[in-house]
């Protein structure tokens, strides 16, 4: 089409010659996603046990995950680095506690919208408490689960690109290149910038199918994706 | 163990206090004061626009009830634009013409940022109706535009205001980014504390921040309770979450 130079919205030729090191951020920002995430989650759902069990502990423990969630990231990753050092543990810290808020909310919220005429069904039907929780509770909870897990994972795939200023690496290194350069250099951020957002719409795709995959009975109702 | 511990967190507290109770990081153009306002200048400009952008499409779909799933599609897409690519993207382009550094790159950002939150919850409140509610007030001889302002908005309101918060809320922390091309607000001081290594200034920017959002969460929290005194709070809240996660 034009001319393709340094000067251009994307030039191809630096793209063509960044393969290895797009690779390399690819990984970096899955690691770290996938791990924040998935740790996130781990404590929501203990979080979120634990209000179920003493209904008086949600407060608090929202409240707490609410705190964290209002410190903004370039703070707390800042303020951890002279604790935790700067690199990938430091902005996994940061990243868990931004997950727990949404996570913790949307499991309760689930677990709670469950009808409680399922519930006494299945107690009538001698399911044990547990058992129950497990099948039934739980199960019927997928859809705002995976509806927090969603929302978490494209918030933290964002967040990631800031925290390669804590040098975790990910896309974020482009983006803080093209940045740093003094006439502003656009490749980078574009390419950054573009590659985060697919992932995080592969991500959303995927947790979409999953869903759709563990609640068939939702598809029968037509009410797949959370409207 | 625990000498060194000690040490370290006299330090922080230390040089927290040695910059709250010195004059200059207060006042002037780079003092707590200064930067708090052009922080919630920024802030409330950037939701305003957002609320201006987003609510009266989302009122006009929701009272046809169309364009539904596209809009929804839309605007979770939209939440995968991270704000910093966003911001360093609109700098050059920004500097390019004429619009000058810090403002209008981290505007740009926060308004997109803004959007979805109170977008899908001004459509989801007015969709969500119960459609003999709507049909009642027709058959009472309301006009549409009335439908609208009598039933529609009142019983979305609570919705469409928790939108509102949710944003305003992730804006207010998220405005500290501006810092970074060089807009004066309280991620200044974050950056600055960042690159000399003073805990304590950064604590005392952090818990500014943090106490700035939190205090967006209650006013607004506030508001909505005052706009809508007969919503069961414990409800919206409810129903908000799930919404927030679609």
């Amino acid at each position: 089409m034009l001319a393709n130079g340094p000067d251009s919205f994307i030039w191809w030729e630096w793209v063509g010659g960044h393969t290895d090191e797009i690779w390399e951020r690819t990984i970096e920002h899955l690691q770290l996603t996938g791990s924040s995430v998935a740790i996130g989650f781990v404590i929501a759902m203990a979080m979120a046990l634990v209000s179920l069990r003493w209904r008086r502990a949600y407060g608090p423990l929202a409240a707490l995950s609410g705190a964290l969630y209002s410190i903004p990231s370039l703070a707390l990753f800042g303020f951890l680095v002279p604790i935790t050092g700067l690199g990938f543990r430091t902005a996994q810290i940061a990243l868990v506690s931004y997950t727990l808020l949404i996570l913790l909310r949307n499991i309760v919220a689930g677990i709670d919208a469950v009808p409680a005429s399922v519930v006494e069904a299945a107690d009538g039907m001698g399911y044990e408490p547990w058992r129950r929780f497990l099948a039934v509770d739980l199960r019927l909870a997928v859809p705002a689960i995976v509806g927090g897990l969603r929302v978490a994972t494209v918030t933290v795939i964002g967040l990631v690109t800031v925290a390669a200023l804590v040098g975790s690496g990910g896309y974020g290194v482009f983006i803080e290149d093209g940045l740093s350069r003094a006439r502003g250099f656009s490749t980078p951020i574009v390419v950054g910038g573009a590659l985060s957002i697919a992932m995080a719409i592969a991500f959303d795709i995927a947790f979409v199918l999953l869903q759709r995959a563990v609640t068939p009975w939702a598809r029968a109702a037509g009410s797949g994706a959370t409207p | 163990m625990g000498p060194r511990r000690r040490l370290r967190s006299d330090a922080v507290i230390q040089d927290a206090l040695d910059y709250l109770t010195d004059s200059g990081s207060w006042w002037g153009r780079n003092g707590l004061v200064n930067l708090t306002w052009n922080h919630m200048r920024l802030s409330g400009a950037a939701v305003l626009a957002a609320v201006v952008a987003a609510i009266p499409p989302a009122l006009y779909l929701g009272h046809h009830r169309r364009g539904g799933f596209f809009a929804i599609t839309l605007v979770n897409l939209s939440r995968a634009l991270p704000t910093f690519a966003v911001i360093a993207f609109v700098f050059p382009l920004s500097l390019q013409y004429g619009f000058g550094l810090g403002f209008w790159p981290t505007f740009v950002a926060l308004f997109l940022l803004a959007l979805p939150p109170i977008f899908v919850n001004a459509y989801t409140g007015v969709s969500e109706i119960d459609r003999d509610v709507v049909e009642a007030a027709r058959a009472m001889g309301m006009q549409e535009r009335e439908v609208l302002r009598r039933v529609e908005l009142p019983a979305a309101m609570p919705l469409l205001v928790t939108g509102i918060r949710v944003s305003a809320v992730q804006v207010v922390a998220t405005t500290t980014l501006g810092a970074l091309v060089g807009f004066r607000c309280l991620g200044t001081p974050i950056l600055q504390a960042i690159a000399t290594r003073n805990d304590g200034q950064l604590i005392v920017a952090a818990l500014v921040v943090a106490a700035l959002s939190l205090l967006t969460e209650a006013v607004l929290g506030l508001v909505g309770r005052r706009l809508t005194p007969w919503a069961s709070t414990r409800a919206t809240e409810a129903k908000a979450s799930v919404q927030h996660a679609t």
